[in-house]
């Protein structure tokens, strides 16, 4: 039974349970135990037993969810040692709508501190390992939800991605990851990086569970004033042809140097899967690209470092020192938080100085703005944008950790869509030296239906098979 | 140094809490004396992951005020936020406005306004120990309660030259707000906050001096007196020969002492930028309408009304239009006697307000109906002027019907000749040398026949009335 369980997709767990073959105390006993016996270190916290009352389309198939959105009375600690031991007093919308939708919390999943990371070394709670190699990351942030679907420790989960946060794991863990248009996800609740890049989104272990999950996750919510309502219902997919489409390859971003060879590879391979499909596949120019990597850069730290201000020592969490006010300040930020998120306050206040603004912050916004034009010129010509998600595979652990820089490159795909506030969605293409590589397809704001049905199709035709992480006994 | 003759600069920057029903970006109700940290919410606390959403009925207020002010209302505004660590901040940052405020420009009285923005008052600080300030503080303690709750800051153009119009603009201000409506615009109680920018330069000179902030002056007295002590200061280090310093200041009350909160090279970098939680806020023409809709007369155009339509005294005109509740008291005495002059009337209500000290007349035990009612009684000469005045005063304390104690109390004037005269008679008899002297054309003495004369009616007299008489009885023409 319990191999049964463990080879369902959420969707077809739903179906199960819809039928009677399957009960929602099975289903999450068996995930509660996957969980518990978690040796990835892709969970922080796990959910003792189901509530009570579990009603909805999602059928009691439980969900991960990463540990910065707010859970009541549940540990929710972003990764960050300053909020060690917090439990909010309130739960996170996107939460709360998964759970009303029947899918209820199994458990908090680690990640960087504070979403700031590209492997999930930043974590206050220690690394997560890579379900593929343990030797290697998961990516990051969401690297804890990216590695408790790959390894079949939680049928689904709840990610963040801010400048490729869902994407570059899910990449690099071998699963779905979808960033939503800017907005379709309630940030409420969210403890926040960058506000003006953070969304919400599945990480699934197929395209089909990702639309599922997508559907009762967008919403217009009140207590967001950035969120809107998704203009229309999300559909499961169903197409197996692209007959009529066209990508685009950013031939200039994607032939640069740091591309491996065998994600190249897995690459190409789908460009032709996708002509076998029916598709034509063209290239575009995305000439700022180059500049938004640094842009974000910018804009990204300046926010976290207001953001992150409200982690003083008064109200929650971590507090040293209370001899005086500046020491309290003092001491419980320098302990409290890891060297990463201090760098990004560091660069994040600098650029936000008096005179140095125009300079950092404002021109970021310009390039900001050349960028999300140039993506909607690309889009008035092609249906989609197509890239690898990350431009390596999986590396070791403790591989890039004393270089920032090479750290930042792995989010060279991710993050003009973020800039953008465009949805992209990662999938699987194949395995490289026997790991996974990602395929990043993007659409033009609110197309998560059209490409959840582009990206299905391509799933279909390459039959990535992610089994070896989740079926894999341990 | 030659003696240069120095002006003040000043200019006034006056936080109003607005009276909305709810906080600025949560949907708190606002605090009014509750025990400390029951009025909050994940919002107003800053809780992590908490979102603002800006507060549609504290927008609606706020271009109230500007269409009030006469200022050019934005068509987009948007939000910004101040970066600060402190702990009445619980994020970290206010958000407030910067270079698009919602109101730009205008004038009230003889200022200009330079700007109006909104923004969200931080919590309160209690300090325990014996500074009473953080520093040397033993503990504080924080209510959330005031944290979040609108703000709308008025900035003024440095355009007053002394603490008087100073004082005197701000209860214009004051006013005007009241009558709209949108505070309670109380600064005892922290819903009206000023804070002045002060520079001295030589009369006639363009260019401004180094200005000085001072904050903490929390009722017209204080305002008046601060800045007054600030401009002496100034004044006294300009004549040594020294120079100002740019600082921000603390005005004690108690002491009239100002001291340094900090000085140019301690002020913050706020590191002003856009708040990516808040959309811009786009201003419609329904909300406009709806703004325009909700104004009420505001004090310079009842100024107006009341010398051009109802011909009331400058003075008079000023005094009710600048304290609304008193306009207010006026026209309702008006209203329940439309036979009396408005002159008339607004006599009265200035009788009765000088007779309450601090009381707002509507407050009192003298309704509009009876104040009418007893200038009536006066005008139809039923009762003379002075019996009116003691009416007034039993009016005052025990409340009544000026009718009912005329009635009770016998107090009709004493009218006409056949009653009055006898009276007049007996008074002239009863002094013979007044008499004399008044027979020979000397009226000096009359103000004591008519004295004799009110004594023995109890004032119920007319005077005019009775010098009448006397001129008749002696054969005077």
């Amino acid at each position: 039974m319990s191999d049964e369980i463990q080879s369902l997709s959420a969707v077809a767990a739903v179906a199960a349970i819809a039928d009677g073959g399957l009960s929602r105390e099975e289903i999450f006993a068996h995930y509660r135990s996957r969980a518990g016996a978690d040796e990835l270190n892709a969970f922080t916290w796990v959910a003792e037993q189901a509530p009570a009352q579990i009603e909805g389309p999602l059928g009691g198939v439980p969900v991960a969810v990463k540990d910065l959105f707010c859970t009541e009375g549940i540990p929710s600690q972003a990764g960050s040692k300053i909020l060690a031991g917090y439990r909010p007093p309130y739960t996170a919308t996107a939460v709360a709508n998964l759970e009303a939708a029947g899918a209820p919390l199994l458990g908090k999943t680690n990640q960087d501190e504070f979403a700031m990371g590209s492997s999930n070394e930043n974590s206050a709670y220690g690394p997560v390992l890579n379900p593929w190699d343990k030797t290697r990351v998961p990516g990051g942030s969401s690297g804890g939800s990216a590695a408790a679907v790959a390894g079949g420790l939680a049928p689904w989960a709840l990610g963040t991605d801010t400048g490729g946060s869902i994407r570059q794991p899910a990449s690099l863990c071998g699963v779905v990851g979808l960033k939503p248009t800017y907005g379709a996800v309630s940030r409420y609740g969210m403890i926040a990086f960058a506000s003006s890049l953070d969304s919400a989104g599945p990480l699934t272990r197929d395209v089909s569970d990702a639309a599922l999950f997508y559907r009762h996750l967008v919403g217009k919510d009140s207590a967001d004033a950035t969120s809107v309502a998704f203009p229309e219902s999300i559909e499961i997919p169903t197409a197996e042809r692209l007959d009529g489409i066209t990508l685009a390859v950013p031939t200039a971003l994607v032939d640069g140097d740091g591309v491996e060879p065998g994600v190249r590879a897995s690459f190409e391979a789908s460009l032709e899967t996708a002509r076998q499909l029916g598709a034509t596949v063209t290239s575009c120019e995305i000439p700022s690209a180059a500049h938004a990597l640094s842009a974000y850069y910018v804009i990204a730290p300046a926010e976290a470092s207001s953001n992150l201000s409200r982690f003083d020592g008064v109200r929650y969490g971590l507090r040293r020192d209370e001899s005086n006010l500046d020491a309290m300040y003092t001491e419980t930020r320098h302990d409290g938080f890891g060297d990463e998120v201090k760098r990004r306050i560091l660069i994040g206040t600098y650029a936000l100085s008096s005179g140095y603004y125009d300079a950092y912050y404002g021109r970021a916004q310009r390039v900001r703005t050349v960028v999300a034009k140039e993506l909607a010129e690309v889009f008035a010509g092609a249906d989609f944008i197509v890239t690898p998600t990350s431009p390596t595979v999986a590396f070791g652990l403790g591989a890039r950790t004393a270089d920032p820089l090479s750290m930042y490159l792995s989010d060279l795909f991710t993050i003009p869509m973020s800039l953008a506030g465009t949805p992209a969605i990662s999938i699987p293409s194949g395995l490289s030296e026997g790991l996974p590589v990602g395929l990043q397809i993007c659409g033009p704001a609110f197309s998560e239906n059209r490409i959840l049905s582009a990206a299905y199709a391509l799933e279909q035709a390459i039959g990535f098979n992610g089994s070896a992480a989740w079926g894999a006994k341990r | 140094m030659t003696e240069v003759d120095l002006e003040p600069v000043i200019g006034l920057e006056i936080h109003v809490q607005l009276r909305t029903a709810t906080k600025m970006f949560c949907g708190c109700a606002l605090g009014f004396g509750e025990p400390p940290n029951t009025r909050t919410c994940p919002v107003c606390l800053g809780l992590p992951g908490a979102l603002p959403v800006a507060n549609a009925e504290a927008i609606h207020y706020g271009l109230m005020i500007g269409m009030a002010l006469e200022s050019t209302l934005a068509s987009v505004s948007t939000f910004h936020r101040k970066n600060y660590f402190y702990p009445d901040l619980p994020k970290g940052y206010q958000i407030s406005q910067f270079d698009l405020p919602l109101c730009s420009g205008g004038r009230l009285g003889e200022v200009n306004i330079h700007r109006v923005h909104l923004e969200e008052d931080a919590a309160k600080l209690n300090h325990a120990g014996a500074s009473g300030r953080i520093e040397g503080a033993d503990s504080s303690i924080v209510d959330f309660n005031r944290g979040g709750t609108p703000l709308a800051e008025i900035v003024t153009e440095p355009e007053l030259r002394s603490a008087e119009q100073a004082g005197e603009w701000l209860r214009l201000l004051r006013t005007t707000l009241r009558t709209l409506g949108v505070s309670d615009v109380n600064m005892e109680e922290g819903s009206l906050r000023c804070d002045a920018n002060i520079s001295l330069r030589p009369v006639g000179s363009e260019q401004l001096g180094t200005k000085t902030e001072l904050k903490n002056m929390n009722s017209f007295r204080f305002i008046e007196r601060g800045i007054r002590a600030e401009v002496e200061r100034q004044r006294a280090l300009i004549e040594a020969g020294e120079s100002v310093t740019q600082e921000t200041l603390h005005f004690d009350p108690k002491s009239e002492s100002i001291t340094s909160l900090r000085s140019k090279e301690e002020a913050h970098d706020y590191r002003y930028f856009p708040e990516p939680d808040l959309p811009p806020i786009v201003i419609t023409e329904a909300m406009l309408e709806r703004a325009k809709a909700a104004l009420p007369e505001l004090p310079q155009a009842r100024e107006q009304r009341y010398i051009e339509h109802l011909s009331l005294s400058p003075e008079s005109a000023r005094l009710f239009a600048w304290r609304a509740e008193l306009a207010e008291y006026f026209d309702s005495v008006c209203a329940s006697a439309e036979s009396l002059k408005p002159q008339i009337a607004a006599n009265w209500v200035t009788e009765l307000q000088g007779r309450l000290g601090d009381q707002e007349a509507e407050d009192s035990k003298v309704s509009p109906a009876a104040l009418s009612q007893l200038a009536s009684l006066v005008e139809a000469s039923t009762i003379t002027q002075g019996s009116a005045k003691q009416i007034l005063d039993e009016l005052v304390a025990n409340g009544g019907e000026p009718s009912e104690i005329v009635a009770a109390q016998g107090l009709e004037a004493v009218g006409g000749a056949d009653e009055l005269a006898p009276i007049v008679a007996a008074a002239l008899e009863a002094n013979p040398e007044l008499t004399a002297r008044l027979r020979e054309g000397d009226m000096k003495p009359i103000g004591v026949i008519i004295g004799e004369v009110m004594k023995e009616t109890r004032g119920r007299a007319d005077g005019k009335e009775v010098t009448a008489l006397v001129r008749e009885q002696l054969g005077l023409s």
